[in-house]
């Protein structure tokens, strides 16, 4: 996992600082990437120096972008808006492979034995499969039509056993992929889940798939351990009969809380989030947010969730006490707060203000600021832990 | 070409409404900061769309200003597409719908 970096290959990708040992050597265990998505480019940082190495750039439109791991921490795969896929050698800080895999596209997952790349399309719609090592394409898995094109795909995550579950927004379905048996997938297919799931994840243990819906008020909810599968519905009528409303920004379901077995769910059209029983799928209790919650992510450990929010609030986060399910913390780090992202254990949590041009750095227990990086509009931040969670 | 989103357009030649001059004059900087960062979260960075219908000239040439305008401050029903009056003027939302049909977004 180590790797000496080259003079000539640090000074061809603008490295913009050396923290190298004395060796030439280091890890990656600390390294991570901040996508810059206006210029299409990301920045390699260091987590322990709290500054950026380097800057790749080259990777087309990154106005939404995710980025997953290998299963070494040495690469990651980036996925752009315009369909571009993007595998990045964070040691070497340059492009190791890019496809351009589809006209439009969404996010992306790894499988567990991280030999494969999922993409999540918007255009052609569906999903295509590729080879980790050479982006080669193993599997194009179109999905329904509706109204003549095919569905745009959301939620898709890995799960274990060399699977993917992905819902389809257009048709109001939910997938897996069963790429366990070697060649095409075998593909289960829960149709008529509800209108226009928007996200979809699974939690920390891969069982529990749920996918959020857009065009009425409620929850689909797949326990994945319970063959055959069936898709339930959760948190029905949440909204309670309410005008939602206006969205500015879709939520995003990434990051789930699970301690004290609470799940915290942002609420569409409503400001607050929504505290779920891990075991029974119930309700158990709503936070009064600052906003529409686009990001609730939990620190590791789980007591703590850092929301933040949609325009024109987005100036701010709320961090919320599973405990108590109250805000016991709200600051405003800057003009658009786009992403969080806590280190592997939850000591710091690094915060992209894209119209500051910054990120943000924060002690996760005291709240005080403990760095600042400069980023061109930085979006999307993603650590290399994220290599060994499932659903991330 | 056909237009695309018929349901819709039939819905704003009805309720579409003659853009209205005058209020605050609108921020190019601000507006342009606007539509291609947040409106970019759905609608694309380059206006090539997203979960949101791309933006481009060229895919707007079947809508005129007005009924921009219109979806622009009152949304699209049944879509995500919220409305932005409680946010934008309508010397802002024609800004936009302007900057929009003309491809002339800084």
């Amino acid at each position: 996992m180590s790797r000496m970096i080259t003079a000539a290959v640090a000074l061809a990708a603008l490295v913009l600082a050396a923290p190298l040992a004395a060796d030439g050597l280091r890890g990656t265990g600390d390294l991570g990437i901040v996508v810059e998505r206006a210029s299409g480019s990301i920045l390699i940082v260091d987590t322990s120096s709290r500054t950026a190495l380097a800057r790749v750039a080259g990777l087309g439109d990154l106005s939404h972008a995710s980025a997953v791991f290998s299963r070494d921490q040495r690469y990651a795969y980036v996925f752009g808006r315009d369909g571009g896929l993007t595998k990045i050698d964070l040691l070497t800080a340059a492009i190791a492979k890019r496809v351009m895999q589809a006209g439009n596209a969404i996010g992306g997952a790894i499988s567990d034995d991280g030999s494969l790349v999922a993409v999540s399309n918007y255009e052609p719609g569906g999903v295509r499969v590729f080879d980790a090592d050479t982006l080669a394409q193993v599997a194009d898995i179109p999905a329904p039509a509706v109204d003549g094109k095919g569905s745009k795909t959301v939620g898709l995550v890995d799960l274990p056993g060399r699977r993917f579950a992905y819902a389809l927004y257009d048709a109001g379905e939910i997938w897996v992929a069963d790429f366990s048996k070697g060649g095409g997938p075998a593909i289960t297919r829960l149709a008529g889940v509800g209108k226009l799931p928007y996200d979809g994840n699974v939690t920390p243990d891969g069982r529990h798939y749920l996918a959020g819906l857009f065009g009425e008020d409620g929850v689909v909810h797949v326990d994945l351990w319970r063959e055959p599968l069936t898709a339930e519905r959760i948190l029905d009528g949440y909204g309670r009969g309410e005008a939602p409303l206006p969205v500015y920004k879709m939520p995003h379901l990434e990051g789930w809380a699970a301690a004290g077995g609470v799940l915290l769910i942002p609420a569409v059209g409503r400001h607050e989030l929504i505290a779920v029983d891990r075991s029974t799928f119930k309700e158990v209790g709503r936070v009064a947010a600052h906003g529409q919650p686009v990001f609730a992510v939990a620190r590791p450990d789980g007591r703590h969730v850092w929301v933040n929010f949609a325009h024109p609030l987005n100036d701010t986060i709320d961090v919320v006490d599973v405990m108590s399910l109250k805000v016991v913390h709200r600051f405003r780090p800057g003009p658009a707060v786009l992403h969080m992202e806590f280190t592997p254990r939850g000591h710091e949590a690094w915060v992209s203000v894209r119209d500051s041009d910054l990120v943000r750095v924060y002690d996760a227990r005291t709240f005080a600021e403990k760095g600042q990086i400069s980023a061109r509009k930085p979006s999307g931040i993603f650590f290399t832990v994220r290599a060994t969670r499932i659903g991330q | 070409m056909r237009p695309w989103w018929p349901s819709a357009l039939a819905l704003v030649a009805v309720a579409a409404q003659p853009a209205i001059a005058g209020g605050p004059t609108p921020d190019p900087a601000g507006l342009a900061n606007l539509v291609r960062q947040d409106c970019g979260s759905c609608h694309g960075l380059t206006l090539k769309g997203g979960l949101g219908k791309p933006l481009t000239a060229d895919r707007l040439r079947h809508w005129d200003r007005a009924q921009l305008i219109h979806i622009i401050l009152d949304g699209v029903p049944g879509t995500p597409m919220p409305a932005w009056r409680p946010l934008l003027t309508e010397a802002e939302a024609a800004w936009i719908a302007n900057a929009l049909k003309t491809g002339t977004l800084p």
